[in-house]
């Protein structure tokens, strides 16, 4: 990984981790407009999945900013490493035809 | 603008989910022309980047905050089909692990924000190459116009659902994301003009494939 990357990586863990426990408690616009017009309560026990850390806070932490930047550092590195194999697998057609050239010349 | 579940009945939810599918599979063929290895790492930084971005709610009016969608800065540094991938990844990801965003309902947020922001930002923004010079001023309207895409796209889904009518939620989403999307312009403009001022630039698609010629 090039340096640009990992500095780049390290910049999105700092803003997760140190601006997101910072962040707006304020709803959202889709949950303001929900508010607004009283369909918020639709979603209430809705959810169909119990998510391992909901609303980006890292259970088992008292401390409510470190819970989030702990659940926030944790997606994020989650996010790279996820994409990585993605991006990974979508290329692998790719890397054999070019190998597969390279060994018939 | 994550939706919850609950919100859709199952007709919309189901049909965006085809949506969805349809544009994904389309944009994982166009993603693997257009990508080199070499990018990977990079997709998976960009992508990190926006995921934490999107945590960090900035306030907006009267009790309301709005965060970074991110669409158009992946579409424009990326290109626009690795970036749906990209997004599509964070939104799955934000469903299952942080409960933001219903499971039911992820193929209309991805359809919403995977799809629709950075196809549109990244459309919006070839458009303008056509009538602005200055490239933060296009990048800004092109990371506005994604939000409120976005935002309609929501609204419709709602009043498709039967959930609230369209004449009521459209202005309601337009009119806050037009406020949200201000923030989305300025962020993607700072950070693309920063990842264009580093030394030998960083990976940006935004001169190839958004057509100019001199980035």
């Amino acid at each position: 990984m090039s340096k640009k990357i990992f500095w780049f990586l390290l910049a999105a863990l700092a803003v997760a981790a140190l601006l997101g426990p910072y962040a707006s408690s304020y709803p959202d616009g889709l949950e303001r407009v929900a508010e607004d017009f009283g369909f918020l309560g639709k979603s209430e026990g809705k959810a169909v999945l119990q998510s391992p850390m909901p609303d980006y806070v890292m259970p088992g932490i008292t401390d409510e900013k470190g819970a989030t930047a702990l659940a926030g550092a944790v997606g994020t590195l989650l996010t790279f490493v996820i994409i990585y194999i993605a991006g990974k697998a979508i290329t692998f057609s790719k890397r054999m035809s070019r190998r597969d050239r390279y060994v018939r010349s | 603008m994550h939706i919850p579940d609950g919100f859709l009945d199952a007709k919309t939810w189901l049909s965006t989910a085809a949506l969805s599918a349809g544009a994904l599979s389309y944009g994982l063929t166009q993603a693997n022309r257009e990508l080199e290895d070499r990018q990977i790492p990079v997709m998976g930084a960009m992508g990190a980047f926006v995921f934490a971005a999107q945590m960090v709610n900035f306030p907006v009016a009267g009790g309301t905050s709005g965060h970074l969608l991110g669409g158009a800065l992946l579409a424009l540094t990326m290109g626009p089909w690795p970036a749906c991938i990209i997004m599509a990844t964070i939104v799955g990801l934000q469903a299952l692990f942080f409960n933001d965003g219903g499971v039911t309902v992820l193929g209309a947020n991805i359809f919403n924000m995977a799809v629709l922001a950075p196809l549109s930002g990244y459309w919006v923004y070839r458009l303008l190459n056509r009538v602005i010079a200055n490239r933060p001023v296009k990048i800004f309207l092109a990371a506005w116009f994604s939000t409120m895409a976005a935002a309609a796209a929501t609204a419709l889904e709602l009043a498709f659902s039967n959930t609230i009518a369209l004449k009521l939620v459209l202005p309601a989403m337009l009119g806050w994301h037009s406020l949200i999307g201000i923030g989305e312009g300025l962020i993607t403009a700072g950070v693309i003009s920063y990842l264009t001022s580093i030394k030998g630039g960083l990976f940006l698609s935004i001169g190839r494939k958004a057509g100019e010629s001199n980035v």
